[in-house]
């Protein structure tokens, strides 16, 4: 086949400059000789996405493909392209902490927790004890729903539909308990810069408890399932491998690069909130496929699990905001019963917190995708004059064309199912 | 304990460059050294090759919009031996800002390059697909840059016929 047909034969109809320029790259991709002819005709072009069912979202991957070999693949990222480190330069840092919640949309609290987290470092807010414990219960059940949502569509992508209702059952009670616990189901927007918006309830404690006493349960029959299943391991082992050196040099993060044997963990390497006093595994496997990615992240919801319990045995009554108005917004009695409460709720919204001019910092949390760093640079005011988020889908999904490469076709889906990556957070 | 072996880098970084690094700064634990643009390129491969910053996390861009050196780039590079974190700024001109590129470095410098120039308009000269990231070629703007309006240039974006019946 001429490497310059591509681009003759399919015209396209709109954008023409992006679709030329993207399918010459596919041709430009790598330098090894292409055949002229191909007598056989077994070489195509094939265009999967951007509205796929498989594909997470609006991911598009254009291959060529020889039979039903991938000989290479590009990807195509930034359909779900919001702008939000531009909406984030206009909006106040409290004001922009919603948006997070539709970065991430599988797991919202934990882009809560990072944005006020590394607003705080830049700002230098101290959080009282007791928020930071509610926070980290937030987060790990965060990473419970949305390794939950991974569990269910990546073993549906390998062919098993009824998975899916079962994991999303255990969702479901996760969303319960953020009802009780945020006030909202999904989007829960509950994190606060200096603290948490509210205390849990004794019935969010009772449902979280019920939770974590029963999950393990579920968690021991899904793997009773899968661990020893033959069709499962069939189609995951050996299947997407990427080498421990090529995760590092791609900066692969989050489960992905623990599946190749590297324990980066930010938890560990950098511990925030009230990690350092928790005892928790840091699970890595060696092998680097989709099965060892499975392995991964199976274990990581036991041990979130286990760091839900301690938190929760840790947790001492307390204040969840910090007591000064200069940093975070009063609690709603103030604001309903007096002056000062008022004026200093209009200021918050108004002007809101301001981190001293000319400083910047970044600040990351392992999100259960991988690092989620925010890095902030401040102008003095209470917008922030630039806002980089290091999303962890971004560079997964970088290491994902890399290992597309070579793979069958049919594999595809299982491949994009085991990186896990959400456009939310890959496209800003 | 992190804090006394990152100082020891860029003081590292500092005898061995000279004059040509312009200064440190450091703000709630994260040190960043900023070096001339002429250097960059040596600096992120000794940093890789004697320091062990194996891992690029992340390149940020900045438009710093009024003041003389108007762009500025962030390398946020950690050691997973060393278990801590330096970032490399460096200032580029108004006019034509470009970088060499640092994909021969760490390969997965690609995308994070591609998205400084959709976003900035920075070029990395040898970048392997110089391609925008986000947005369609057909695009002609920076979004990122400060005199981008919010709101957006009406029509500069060409959208897909959504009446079946106009072709």
């Amino acid at each position: 086949m001429s490497t310059d047909s591509i681009s003759t034969k399919l015209k396209p109809k709109f954008q023409k400059e992006h679709q030329l320029a993207y399918y010459k790259a596919l041709e430009d991709k790598h330098t090894t000789i292409d055949v002229d002819q191909d007598p056989l005709g077994t070489r195509m072009i094939l265009n999967m996405g951007p509205q796929h069912p498989a594909t997470h979202g609006v991911l598009r991957v254009l291959t060529e493909l020889n039979g039903e070999k991938i000989v290479k693949n590009k990807l195509d990222i930034g359909y779900l392209h919001r702008g939000v480190e531009k909406i984030a330069e206009n909006k106040t840092y409290q004001e922009f902490m919603p948006y997070t919640d539709r970065m991430d949309y599988l797991s919202p609290y934990s882009n809560n927790v990072a944005l006020c987290t590394a607003v705080e470092k830049i700002a230098g807010i101290e959080v009282p004890e007791r928020a930071q414990y509610i926070r980290m219960v937030g987060a790990e059940l965060a990473r419970i729903s949305s390794h939950l949502l991974w569990l269910g569509t990546m073993v549906m992508d390998a062919g098993a539909i009824s998975f899916f209702i079962w994991t999303f059952r255990e969702r479901e009670r996760i969303y319960d308990i953020f009802d009780d616990f945020a006030g909202h189901r999904f989007t829960v927007s509950h994190s606060r810069i200096g603290g948490v918006a509210s205390d849990l309830t004794p019935e969010a404690l009772e449902k979280i408890r019920a939770f974590i006493a029963q999950f393990p349960d579920e968690i021991r029959d899904w793997k009773k399932l899968l661990n020893r299943n033959r069709i499962f391991i069939d189609r995951n082992k050996d299947v997407g491998t990427i080498s421990y050196e090529d995760a590092i040099d791609l900066g692969l993060s989050g489960a992905n690069i623990r599946a190749t044997g590297i324990a980066y963990d930010i938890r560990k390497v950098e511990p925030y909130l009230k990690y350092a006093e928790i005892d928790f595994e840091v699970p890595t496997r060696l092998e680097g496929d989709n099965l060892a990615r499975y392995f991964v992240r199976m274990e990581e919801m036991s041990e979130s699990v286990k760091i839900i319990e301690q938190c929760l045995a840790k947790m001492e009554r307390g204040p969840i905001r910090v007591d000064n108005a200069k940093k975070t917004y009063p609690s709603k009695d103030e604001v309903y019963y007096s002056m000062e409460g008022l004026i200093h709720d209009f200021m918050m919204t108004d002007t809101g917190v301001c981190p001293p001019a000319g400083v910047e910092s970044y600040h990351a949390v392992e999100a259960p995708k991988g690092e989620l760093g925010y890095y902030i640079q401040s102008d003095g005011t209470g917008h922030p004059w630039r806002l980089k988020v290091k999303s962890p889908s971004f560079s997964n999904l970088q290491g994902l064309e890399i290992i597309l490469d070579g793979q069958m076709l049919a594999d595809t889906v299982v491949v994009i199912g085991g990186i896990d990556p959400v456009m939310g957070e890959a496209d800003k | 304990m992190a804090k006394e072996t990152i100082i020891a880098v860029s003081k590292a970084i500092s005898e061995k460059f000279g004059e040509l690094v312009l200064g440190t700064t450091e703000h709630a634990g994260d040190h960043i050294v900023i070096v001339d643009k002429s250097v960059i390129h040596d600096v992120l491969k000794y940093l890789k090759e004697e320091h062990h910053f194996i891992y690029l996390a992340d390149i940020v861009a900045a438009d710093r919009f009024t003041e003389d050196d108007r762009f500025e780039v962030i390398y946020n590079l950690l050691s997973l031996r060393d278990q801590h974190r330096i970032f490399i700024k460096t200032r580029l001109p108004e006019e034509n800002p470009s970088l060499p590129t640092a994909t021969d470095i760490w390969r997965g410098a690609n995308w994070n390059e591609r998205e400084a120039y959709d976003m900035f308009g920075i070029q990395f000269e040898g970048h392997p697909d110089p391609r925008r990231i986000f947005l369609p070629e057909d695009f002609k703007y920076h979004p990122l840059r400060k005199e981008f309006p919010l709101l957006g240039v009406p029509g500069s974006l060409d959208l897909p016929n959504t009446n079946p019946d106009a072709e």
